[in-house]
């Protein structure tokens, strides 16, 4: 998301802003020190920066972060391929046909911003405690923006794309794969995008609310034993994880 | 018309093909209620677990969330504005805070504020606050230069010139922005009402599912669902009476 207008560099102005920047960052960080290390608030709520440091060095060096790491980076992985595939497939069905999309596409509009997270305990009913309903989480989560940005996708593609493939005589499949899917790649990459962003947030509360692996659960588990430097740092591993993906997933688009 | 009425009759079909599959034993009941119980289900949460307080609960945390995404996110891209450095210092950094899972830290914030309305509400705004700030922005920025120079003949000073020109010729993209935010913070307050179990109607199911009461469970996932689509359908509809003002 970003505005219109980017104002215009001037020579000289990337100096100014990089130092702007600097002093911004540095600014906070001293606030947050000068914060912990005076004793305004609870000195646990907000550890100093070293105490946060270690923590993440810590962290970085147990092998049960990895342990976890793996755990939820498989039910984030599953729930995107599935959730994406069939989004994918809805999105292209309801876009490549007016009777079905304005049969069914506004249940999709409906149930698209409601809080995915209020399904989790029927997920539980149906798919267990154990991964799989944090994987079925991530499914639902990830389903909605993809069908929909495939749905709008599809209504985009060039005409005389379509009427080419048809003077072909391709079939469905190859309409799909060969037409469909490369024109757009765009909305496609842009749903997927959000739906990444949406599932690993739906995994990873599923996580919190009942599991015992996981990133997720290591927060609450941080949390419940009061254990602030290392959710601090579970944190910022979580933010640099889900913004980098979010930005490599972006490149794709280009 | 047709096609509207087809798709609310194979949901209605959906529903009653699962209730014969239960029915017959090949659904388990335990895992899957009845429809026609969640059905009945829906006046027991209505009278019992006074479902419409709680309703108004969750709109009261939304309503303050809402107040603070206006005075903050309208004020930061207004700040963004006036300083075109600042700007480009800063607004990368929120585009990156909007693709951040704010909600994965609501820990942090029951430390900070408590097992209370006010951590709910700060999740909900901290969640909703980056579209509001970029729409501002962008509302800001794309005003017609012919209006400015109009205020500049006026000899408006800096705050009517904001006031009278920048501002209402931004509002319909700065809703655009601040529906967005709206929806993103009922989200997020909702599913951390039904994390920390504590407020409307996010707390509702999660007691609803702790105590098993499974048609209970399903009425107010269903009644959930219709607060949103309602709160989806007034925001779009007053976005769609503030634009004539373009």
């Amino acid at each position: 998301m970003t505005s219109a207008g980017t104002p215009r560099p001037v020579a000289g102005d990337a100096r100014r802003v990089l130092v702007l920047r600097v002093a911004i960052v540095v600014a906070v960080l001293g606030l947050w020190q000068v914060v912990a290390v005076s004793g305004i608030l609870f000195r646990d709520v907000v550890p100093s920066l070293t105490a946060i440091g270690a923590a993440l060095g810590r962290l970085l060096a147990d092998p049960a972060f990895y342990r976890n790491l793996g755990v939820t980076a498989y039910e984030i992985g599953v729930a995107i391929v599935i959730g994406g595939a069939t989004g994918l497939a809805v999105g292209i069905a309801l876009g490549a046909n007016r009777f079905l999309s304005d049969a069914f596409e506004s249940f999709l509009h409906y149930l698209g911003p409601t809080p995915k997270i209020i399904f989790f305990p029927v997920m539980i009913m149906w798919f267990g405690v154990g991964g799989g309903s944090k994987i079925a989480m991530g499914v639902v989560s990830c389903f909605f923006p993809v069908a929909i940005s495939a749905a709008a996708g599809m209504r985009q593609i060039d005409r005389v794309l379509i009427l080419v493939g048809r003077s072909f005589r391709a079939s469905t499949s190859q309409m799909v794969t060969k037409i469909y899917l490369h024109a757009m790649r765009e909305p496609i990459v842009n749903g997927l995008r959000l739906g990444m962003g949406v599932a690993i947030v739906g995994t990873l509360l599923a996580e919190t609310k009942l599991s015992r692996e996981g990133l997720g659960s290591m927060v609450i588990q941080a949390y419940t034993v009061f254990d602030m430097p290392k959710m601090y740092a579970l944190v910022i591993v979580l933010f640099v994880l889900a913004v980098g993906l979010n930005v490599l997933l972006g490149r794709l688009r280009r | 018309m047709v096609a509207r009425i087809t798709g609310i009759a194979v949901v209605v079909a959906v529903c009653a093909l699962v209730e014969g599959l239960i029915r017959a034993g090949l659904i388990n009941a335990y895992v899957v209620p009845l429809p026609s119980q969640i059905l009945a289900s829906i006046p027991r949460i209505v009278v019992e677990e006074h479902v419409l307080a709680r309703f108004g609960q969750t709109m009261q945390e939304v309503v303050a969330a809402a107040a603070l995404l206006a005075v903050f996110g309208i004020s930061l891209g207004a700040l963004f504005y006036k300083s075109p450095l600042l700007r480009r210092a800063c607004e990368s950094w929120v585009g990156a805070w909007a693709a951040a899972p704010i909600v994965l830290v609501y820990p942090l914030f029951l430390v900070i504020f408590g097992r209370s309305a006010t951590t709910i509400v700060m999740i909900g705004f901290a969640a909703g606050l980056p579209p509001v700030i970029l729409k501002t922005l962008e509302g800001l920025v794309a005003t017609r230069r012919v209006l400015l120079d109009v205020g500049r003949s006026f000899r408006l000073d800096g705050r009517q010139q904001f006031a009278k020109i920048l501002l209402p010729a931004a509002l319909p993209t700065i809703f655009v922005g601040f529906r967005l935010g709206l929806i993103f913070a009922m989200i997020n307050i909702v599913g951390v009402e039904f994390l920390i179990n504590f407020g409307g109607l996010g707390q509702l199911i999660n007691e609803l599912a702790e105590r098993y009461d499974l048609p209970g469970t399903y009425g107010a996932i269903l009644f959930v669902v219709l607060t949103s689509v309602l709160f989806f359908a007034a925001t779009e509809w007053l976005e769609r009476r503030l634009r004539p003002m373009r």
